[in-house]
């Protein structure tokens, strides 16, 4: 009998579409895994941004994913239930993004302030000595920086909400 | 559960978003710099993403599909207000209307994420964290230009008189105003309002810029009820374009 525990681990292989080194089990965005008696398998996810582009795509890739692993049955469903923030990114997950150059974003207590946004410490160096240059990126998720220690532009993946 | 006042509010909120979305998205290409091009199309993203998920809601209540409907309404069926649909301009008006709008959207969806109808509440609690970014990108912008020269200040200035009026025009109240507010679905336009003037008065005085007098106010009433400029028609006409040459076009 399949199990719920095995179906999140086989989730894992599943990565973000545009930061190929984050599952999206450490994003936090699959929110739900339901094993049913028939052993068909529904899963729910969240997006991390209501417009975000690629959420047909991931929930393709989860249920290409499941089938692939052998799973007769399977739903993919995306709801706001439990709606994402950055606070959902699993520890994993906020070390991938550094992996990745993209300074994570800080844990926060329900509120972002725009303060909270300055001196983001530098993904490559470590400095605070950085400068927010615009909080919009290459995809809704990350905004735009600058480390005037290591001279390099880098990208965060911005707190949320 | 008042269905036509649930009707009517969504679609105020998924037109003012689509349009202003699309006004948004002409800046892609064309921004002044590298950094607010690549702003200007993300909030125009996130503008077109949320009024899809109202469009979604509205569907779930009977309505056609979020396309069908944001593609293939002509001008005078839309619900936004005049303010959304007037055209960009420069930057300055761009600014200004961004600031002005943006406020009042983020505070719109703080009050829904409260509201009784649930489905509407989900998605507010959602979109108001994402709203966050807007409304810091607007303040940053509103400050830096009107404090850059003498040129760009006046510039500033006389972008948000014209704006003024139209940016009242947001806050037109619904027949369904009071059935809304008795039922706790919105706190209502009123309440808005006000707390829209606290929210960006700070901002406008940091910016050392001047709100016109009271007694000049004269907001600009008709969107909610279907009239607007002259500028909608082309806008609709060509936001609608590749859907209505081939609406089973698949993307």
């Amino acid at each position: 009998m399949l199990t719920e525990k095995e179906v999140w681990e086989k989730l894992e292989v599943v990565k973000d579409p545009e930061i190929p080194t984050l599952s999206m089990v450490d994003m936090g965005i699959i929110t739900k895994v339901e094993v049913k008696a028939d052993e068909s398998v529904r899963v729910e996810m969240t997006p991390t941004f209501v417009g975000c582009p690629a959420l047909k795509m991931m929930e393709q890739m989860v249920y290409d994913c499941l089938k692939e692993a052998g799973i007769e049955k399977v739903s993919v469903s995306t709801n706001l239930d439990t709606p994402w923030n950055s606070n959902k990114i699993t520890e994993r997950g906020l070390l991938c993004l550094k992996k990745h150059g993209l300074a994570p974003p800080p844990k926060h207590e329900g509120e972002i302030t725009q303060e909270l946004l300055e001196h983001v410490a530098c993904p490559f160096c470590g400095s605070k000595n950085t400068e927010t240059k615009s909080p919009f990126g290459p995809t809704l998720c990350r905004s735009l920086h600058y480390c005037h220690n290591c001279l390099q532009a880098f990208e965060q993946f911005k707190p949320v909400v | 559960m008042n269905t036509p006042a649930i009707k009517e509010l969504l679609y105020k909120m998924a037109d003012d978003l689509l349009i202003i979305g699309h006004r948004h998205s002409e800046w892609t290409g064309l921004g002044p710099i590298l950094e607010e091009d690549i702003s200007f199309s993300s909030m125009a993203q996130d503008k077109i993403g949320q009024s899809q998920a109202l469009f979604q809601l509205l569907h779930q209540l009977g309505e056609p599909d979020a396309d069908t409907n944001a593609f293939t309404r002509n001008a005078n069926q839309f619900y936004n207000a005049q303010f959304a649909e007037l055209p960009n301009e420069e930057y300055d008006f761009s600014t200004v209307r961004h600031f002005l709008y943006d406020h009042a959207d983020q505070l719109r969806f703080e009050m829904l994420a409260h509201s009784s109808y649930e489905p509407l509440a989900k998605l507010a609690r959602k979109v108001k964290g994402e709203l966050k970014y807007h409304v810091f990108h607007a303040n940053t912008w509103m400050v830096k230009l009107a404090q850059g020269t003498e040129e760009s200040k006046a510039r500033m200035q006389t972008a948000l008189s014209n704006a003024w009026n139209y940016a009242l025009g947001m806050f037109e109240e619904s027949k369904f105003e009071k059935e809304l507010i008795a039922a706790k679905i919105f706190e209502g336009e009123a309440a808005l309002k006000t707390k829209w003037i606290q929210a960006i008065t700070p901002f406008i005085e940091k910016a050392g810029l001047k709100l016109p007098p009271e007694k000049e106010w004269n907001p600009v009433y008709g969107g909610r009820k279907n009239f607007h400029t002259e500028h909608l028609d082309p806008l609709v006409k060509e936001m609608g374009e590749v859907f209505r040459v081939e609406p089973a076009s698949q993307w």
